[in-house]
């Protein structure tokens, strides 16, 4: 092989490579791409509605009733409803989705069933007994993990099924036949209290997951170091264990509430209404609610063009209460991300 | 350091005790409540079902046997599986109800599959750290809008839009709703997959760098294969998804329930066909117990998916950490 001839192969050799190069230029700039096409899609969506909706936007469209037949006035009872619906819900699932995340952390055995088995197995004496509890708790907080992570992509409407049969047609009958007089209707029936249980159901997986994994940032050495210096389990959970997984608490609840405030599927047959001139006044009142206005608004309105600024209107007044809580949830997320890579 | 915060050991050692006991008792308590409530839901979702098998009144109207294989009198396939619960002789075939949630599916996952991936692959492997700090909450941010917002947005603007383009004779079609679908997938597939991708180990990217390969060779090669089972778990969650959306296809895919393979013709969904009569049928009624049990088939078909797909993670997630 001469000297001319290697360097034509190697020449050669280059010129396939920085052709290879640019069609890999090309293909990354395809994958870019994708996500400029994704944030395009987020942008066509939000600026339509900020264009159509921002501008009715005024204090009379938040503070008034509906009225001629919806096409004119406010929306002032679906805020009002939305805002009690979002608020029952949080205090029944935020409360209940920790202490349950809790449990399954920090009072269920730290093994899996298998290995708690395997000692269950080997041990002899009085011990035992105590081990088959331990392999008893630990299938059961593992069955019920599964089972949390699996609600979580349950569909909503499924939710309102339930909601339906379990809340409405058997714990509302069932309180009616021993409260209310005979044929009288009072629990049987969609309301404020079964659509904000039936939702808090439904967030109640992602909080717990949330917090489950906030727990487990917390520092095994911090909880043994507590009990340790004499702490019981409750003085660890409360002051060691709960203030570090705070932040990571926070930002899940706020996004499980603010997927819950949007959701509309499982309050369709559990007491949202399609007008109301008042305000709900009890647990047992139904109420509007913002998603729902805006289904009602959009598939039921006899007039299309009539409906449209009070429809956008209420588009924008949804969208911005769910980007809101959502934002927060993000930023509480983000600050205790830069505090934890500062050290601090 | 405040002294509140100093425990004394000495004083109320018995009183520390108590309260340890007490909270022990109510985080059981809430734990088991919790439990005991996510029971239910299977229990009472497929309880209001059960008529269809147990209680013979009900059973002569909607059976099994009506649902998926029955066809009636008629020239067309259209004419032979009719949803049509409300009637002198009621009609309860299921079959243009899931040609309905496949159709919408199908397309819905055409679009939020490739796009999600490619977007996935590209904040992992290519994009500077600062624009994926951005992208991640943006993402969150899509996820974030409520269906409900999506399902108006493709009925008012979408469907004129792709009328125009495309000339469709419905407005409402299969396209139009699958495509709303879409964007509502597209946070899954793409949060999924790139959780994928970055759990790979750094050596991988490492070794395929120093023996010569190009940085996309090593997306496309090393680190796209290694992500495969995220990839596919990102895939079936979103099918999960995608079978049980609810406000998206009643809003935007034309309602009508009718056998029908093309894609540009109307459809309705199993979940869309819960939402819109459920409100006006009469409790304990045939029709009542076959809405039930579409419910429940949606439960167990997403229960089943995400099951497979979690698993499929949490496998990948225990390989990467032995690995890395």
């Amino acid at each position: 092989m001469t000297s001319v001839d290697l360097d034509t192969t190697l020449t050669r050799r280059i010129a396939s490579r920085s052709r290879r190069r640019f069609g890999e230029i090309v293909w990354v700039e395809l994958l870019g791409l994708s996500i400029v096409l994704i944030l395009a899609i987020l942008g066509v969506i939000v600026a339509d509605v900020v264009i159509h909706g921002a501008g009715h936007v005024t204090w009379t469209f938040i503070s008034e009733s509906p009225r001629q037949g919806l096409t004119e006035g406010g929306i002032y009872p679906a805020i009002i409803g939305t805002t009690f619906l979002v608020l029952l819900m949080t205090a029944a699932a935020v409360p209940l989705g920790v202490a349950t995340a809790v449990y399954l952390h920090e009072y269920t055995p730290p093994e899996r069933p298998k290995q708690a088995w395997k000692r269950f197995r080997a041990a002899e004496g009085p011990d035992r007994r105590k081990l088959f509890g331990t392999v008893l708790l630990s299938l059961l907080a593992k069955v019920t993990r599964s089972a949390v992570a699996n609600l979580a992509g349950v569909p909503s409407i499924v939710f309102g099924l339930f909601g339906l049969g379990f809340f409405i047609q058997f714990v509302g009958r069932a309180m009616d036949a021993a409260t209310q007089p005979a044929g009288q209707i009072l629990w049987g029936q969609g309301n404020l209290l079964w659509a904000a249980l039936t939702l808090a159901l439904l967030t109640l997986p992602t909080v717990i997951v949330a917090t489950e994994e906030a727990l487990r940032t917390v520092p095994p050495e911090l909880r043994a170091a507590s009990i340790a210096l004499g702490a019981t389990r409750w003085e660890t959970i409360r002051r060691i264990v709960l203030p570090g997984a705070l932040p990571g608490i926070l930002t899940g609840a706020i996004l499980a509430i603010s997927r819950g405030a949007g959701e509309v599927a499982p309050l369709l047959f559990t007491g949202a209404a399609y007008y109301l001139p008042f305000l709900p006044e009890a647990l047992s009142s139904q109420f509007m609610h913002l998603g729902y206005h805006v289904l009602i608004l959009s598939t039921q309105s006899p007039d299309v063009e009539a409906t449209k600024p009070v429809l956008y209107g209420t588009v924008f007044v949804l969208l911005v209460l769910t980007f809101l809580l959502n934002l927060t949830g993000v930023l509480i997320r983000a600050r205790t991300r830069s505090k934890l890579r500062a050290g601090g | 350091m405040n002294d509140r915060r100093k425990v004394d050991l000495t004083r109320g050692v018995k009183g520390r005790f108590i309260r340890d006991r007490l909270m022990t008792v109510v985080f059981t308590g809430a734990g088991w409540f919790a439990i005991l409530f996510i029971a239910l839901i299977f229990v009472f979702t497929f309880r209001e079902a059960l008529p269809i098998f147990t209680d013979p009144e009900v059973s002569k109207e909607a059976n099994l046997h009506e649902f998926f294989v029955k066809r009636v009198e008629g020239e067309t396939i259209e004419q032979q599986f009719v949803w049509q619960p409300v009637g002198e002789v009621p009609k309860f075939s299921f079959i243009p109800l899931i040609l309905g949630t496949l159709k919408a599916t199908f397309v819905g996952l055409l679009f939020a599959c490739p796009i999600g991936v490619a977007a996935a692959l590209f904040s992992s492997e290519f994009a500077p750290p600062k624009l994926r700090e951005w992208i991640k909450p943006t993402i969150e941010l899509l996820a974030g809008i409520p269906s409900v917002v999506l399902g108006f947005f493709a009925l008012l603007v979408l469907a004129s839009w792709l009328q125009n383009t495309f000339g469709f004779t419905y407005r409402l079609n299969a396209w139009n709703a699958g495509l709303a679908l879409g964007i509502a997938l597209l946070p899954v597939v793409f949060t999924i997959s790139e959780d994928g991708m970055s759990s790979v180990p750094r050596h991988y990217r490492e070794g395929s760098l120093a023996l010569g390969a190009s940085r996309f060779q090593t997306a496309w090669k090393v680190v796209l294969p290694a992500a495969l089972p995220a990839v596919f778990a990102s895939f079936v969650l979103a099918f999960g998804r995608a079978i049980g959306e609810t406000m998206i296809l009643l809003m935007a895919g034309g309602n009508a329930a009718i056998t029908s393979f093309s894609l540009s013709d109307p459809l309705r969904t199993l979940s869309a066909t819960i939402a819109a009569e459920l409100g006006e049928v009469v409790f304990g009624d045939p029709h009542y117990s076959a809405l039930f049990f579409m419910g429940t088939l949606l439960f167990v078909l997403t229960f089943v998916s995400n099951s497979a797909g979690q698993w499929v993670i949490g496998r990948m997630q225990r390989r990467m950490q032995g690995e890395s």
